[in-house]
């Protein structure tokens, strides 16, 4: 891993010292902004550096912040936070075979991960082959999550706390696009490894699909040798926008070892529903996430850990500056909200009766600015209302955060 | 300069006033009186930071399969089942089985005295066997604890009348208990035919506050300890899941934890609330004030405290008589719950309240009204009180 990492970094110091020497080989790949771009497109739609004729693309984000946030009024202080450095390359090894990877440092080198690394065969528009590490299209944040996209510090608590973005593995699978005037279709299939028992065995004390990102085993073998589909079919129409209907299923216990049952099968079923769309006149972004999570939990096991789950968010962006703004050309000003749940516990107790609580509500309302589409300023104010299991009264989080975000 | 950049430079002002002023913006504390986590007042530095990592391993420490977790458990953490360091729920609610007489547990071979019954996936959790009778047990707050584990043997001793000598109707006694080897003797201990005093737990089972921890380590979460160093499960000894440093400054941290502050002390309705409790006798066992010896921690040396207890046994007649018992009290013996805390259990009860020993009083009215027993006379009285009467009292007792 470390060897792949010094392999990459040494590659774009190269790029580096060569474009050093002379920058006008280097050629900015632009990001396509049409209508007919869906989440699923992300991946590749970056705004890529090339140098020269080579086949080889690079690009990659940066994200840090500020933050002062205070817990029922006890506050770690002030904070400076360098979240995340991804680096992307791509490469175009035939006209209709291309690969691409993203290496992801976050909070400086505390994690490191290759969080995708596939080669693309295109056969047809509607049949291409993916495989490799893919990441796994569940709701719409995975797919499209670069930081400088958001308006918001912090990623939605119900695609980190409830789904495991960036959730990715390791396996293959199929996709493609179809295109009318005004439609776009698109479907993507995948069989990978998936969940491992930390879903329900993890620190977090509560059902936890993120918990199985600890596992880096999965890159190299299935926990239970039982894969997990991923599906997703999007549908997009030039006018209204995006819907995305998603589903993630698979076992995720140790049900056998060697050749030995150990237990039936449990399942993880996520299902989840995305829509973004900007409104014609006031050019009003609006992008939302839903999704429902249904784990098979051992009935002798502790409600402490939810049998059920579901949350989502809601961001609206409106733009209210547009145009030149300290000689940036084409610089935006933008207010925004976000509006998130998480239910961790859907359920009542077995000894009361009463709610499981566990969830949580946020609003976070926000000011950017965008000297570039590629890159963001931004500045949030975050109200939180956290309920534990018990539903005790509510443990409140408010937090001032100022950060940026760009690709480069 | 434009239009858009003067927008743009007032909205970057207003962003550097928004965090000038960032305090008014962020949530603030909550009073001290109305949570009943927080130190005592006049810890050390080194107290205080022994005191931090105690918070971490009992609030934030959660245990999984991979960290020794049961196999068979109740809960995956301390703070799970005392949320808040309040009062805990059903959902959390311990049970205990298999002793009826002070002759000792006679399911110990069948998982007694506590019944475990989570398991890790592939374990089944324990049942009660047939022919045990049990009790369940709603996990008690932590507030004061070190106080109380502070009063000398010498001053319960005082309080006790086991034969009832005054008359009063009311005889509390301690529970003679044997102590596990691991356990020092607190100074001037009272031993009683090699046996010593348990103040703590629904029993008073347990002897002190390293017992009390190194036995729910191991029963509540199926921990090993090189103290109780076997398996919940199958009784084998095994090596420690939890260091000992751990469970010393788990009992640092709970010995000082502060004790629960009174409000609106000063408010004539609990004054005449407080009159009220005392006149019908509930305080000749939720006895006001008691007073600490000496400690080696300054903070609980030689102070006088106001939990409403005094940790001895009680007759509480033939409603709460679940069958059950530990160390030498009898099935219908309950020691005297600290009142102090009462008016915040809410807070950590899920906003209901879950009283007496099991959680079966949903009001503290219900809870009075289950007294029985010793605690007749005082249930008695409390009918007789007029209901503006009854109001007053408890609010004295939401004020505690």
């Amino acid at each position: 891993m470390k060897q792949a990492i010094l392999l990459t970094l040494y590659c774009l110091l190269a790029c580096s010292a060569f474009c050093q020497i002379d920058p006008d080989l280097l050629r900015r790949v632009p990001v396509k902004n049409d209508s007919f771009q869906l989440n699923m497109d992300a991946i590749y739609n970056r705004p890529f550096l090339q140098v020269g004729k080579l086949p080889v693309a690079v690009g990659g984000y940066v994200e840090g912040n500020y933050q002062y946030v205070s817990n029922n009024g006890v506050s770690e202080g002030h904070q400076f936070q360098m979240r995340r450095l991804t680096i992307f390359l791509s490469s175009s090894i035939n006209k209709r075979i291309k690969f691409l990877t993203e290496i992801e440092f976050e909070d400086g080198t505390k994690e490191i991960n290759i969080e995708f690394a596939s080669v693309d065969i295109e056969f047809a528009p509607l049949l291409n082959l993916r495989g490799g590490i893919v990441m796994n299209p569940i709701g719409a944040f995975n797919q499209n999550h670069d930081g400088p996209k958001w308006e918001f510090v912090d990623r939605p608590i119900s695609a980190t706390q409830l789904l495991p973005a960036t959730w990715s593995n390791v396996g293959f699978g199929l996709y493609g696009k179809k295109y009318t005037d005004n439609w776009v279709y698109a479907y993507e299939v995948y069989l990978t490894n998936g969940f491992d028992d930390r879903i329900i065995a993890n620190p977090d004390n509560r059902t936890s699909l993120p918990a199985s990102k600890e596992n880096k085993d999965r890159f190299e073998e299935s926990f239970n040798g039982s894969p997990l589909l991923t599906g997703k079919f999007a549908i997009r129409n030039r006018q209204i926008g995006e819907l995305g209907l998603s589903y993630m299923g698979g076992v995720y216990n140790k049900f056998e070892e060697d050749g030995i049952v150990l237990d039936q099968k449990r399942r993880v079923d996520v299902l989840a529903l995305d829509f973004n769309t900007s409104l014609p006149h006031t050019n009003t972004a609006i992008n939302t996430e839903w999704a429902w999570i249904k784990v098979n939990i051992p009935d002798t096991y502790t409600q402490q850990f939810g049998r059920k789950q579901q949350g989502g968010f809601i961001d609206i962006v409106q733009p209210i500056l547009k145009g030149k703004m300290f000689d940036w050309e084409r610089a935006t000003l933008n207010v925004a909200v976000r509006g998130e749940y998480a239910d961790f516990n859907v359920g009542t107790f077995k000894q009361t009766g009463g709610n499981i609580y566990d969830h949580v509500y946020a609003i976070v309302p926000a000011i950017s600015f965008r000297p570039t589409a590629q890159t963001v300023l931004r500045a949030n104010y975050r109200y939180e209302w956290r309920r534990d299991v018990l539903g005790n009264p509510p443990t409140k989080t408010t937090g001032i955060q100022i950060g940026f975000s760009t690709y480069f | 300069m434009g239009k858009k950049h003067w927008y743009a430079l007032l909205l970057i002002v207003s962003i550097t006033g928004g965090i000038a002023s960032c305090e008014k913006l962020m949530t603030k504390p909550p009073a001290d009186d109305s949570v009943l986590d927080g130190p005592v007042e006049g810890l050390t530095p080194e107290q205080l930071t022994q005191f931090l990592k105690g918070d971490v391993a009992f609030n934030d420490e959660v245990f999984t399969s991979a960290t020794g977790l049961g196999p068979l458990f109740v809960a995956t953490s301390c703070g799970t089942c005392h949320a808040r360091d309040g009062k805990g729920h059903p959902f959390t609610t311990l049970t205990r089985f298999g002793q009826t007489d002070s002759t000792g547990n006679k399911f110990l071979h069948a998982g007694g005295p506590q019944l475990q019954d989570r398991a890790i996936y592939t374990y089944q959790p324990e049942q009660i066997p047939a022919g045990a009778t049990f009790s369940k047990f709603t996990p008690p707050a932590n507030t004061g604890l070190g106080f109380l584990d502070n009063v000398t043997d010498a001053s319960l001793m005082a309080l006790a009348d086991p034969e009832d000598v005054n008359g009063d109707g009311v005889s509390g006694r301690p529970n003679w208990i044997k102590i596990p080897d691991y356990l020092s003797e607190r100074t001037n201990s009272i031993v009683n035919n090699g046996k010593y005093i348990g103040r703590f737990g629904k029993k008073a089972a347990a002897y002190d506050l390293f017992h009390q921890t190194v036995n729910a380590y191991n029963q509540d979460m199926g921990i090993a300890s090189s103290y109780e160093a076997h398996d919940t499960y199958n009784g084998q000894e095994i090596d420690p899941e939890v260091s000992n440093q751990t469970v010393i400054d788990v009992v640092a941290y709970l010995k000082t934890l502060k004790a629960p502050i009174q409000r609106t002390s000063s408010d004539p309705a609990v004054v005449s609330g407080q009159k009220i409790f005392t006149s019908i006798g509930c305080g000749k066992c939720h006895t006001p004030e008691l007073h600490t010896g000496y400690s080696s921690i300054s903070a609980l040396s030689d102070k006088t405290f106001f939990p409403y207890s005094d940790l001895l046994l009680h007759d509480m007649g033939p409603k709460l008589d679940d069958g059950y018992t530990e160390g030498s009290a009898h099935t219908n013996e309950w020691r005297t719950p600290p009142l102090w805390g009462l008016g915040l259990s809410r807070n950590s009860q899920g906003s209901n309240y879950f009283l007496m020993h099991d959680g079966r009083a949903r009001s503290i009215e219900d809870a009075i009204l289950l007294h029985g027993g010793e605690g007749q006379q005082s249930n008695n009285k409390f009918q007789q009180l007029s209901a503006p009467d009854k109001a007053t009292l408890i609010k004295f007792l939401e004020s505690l």
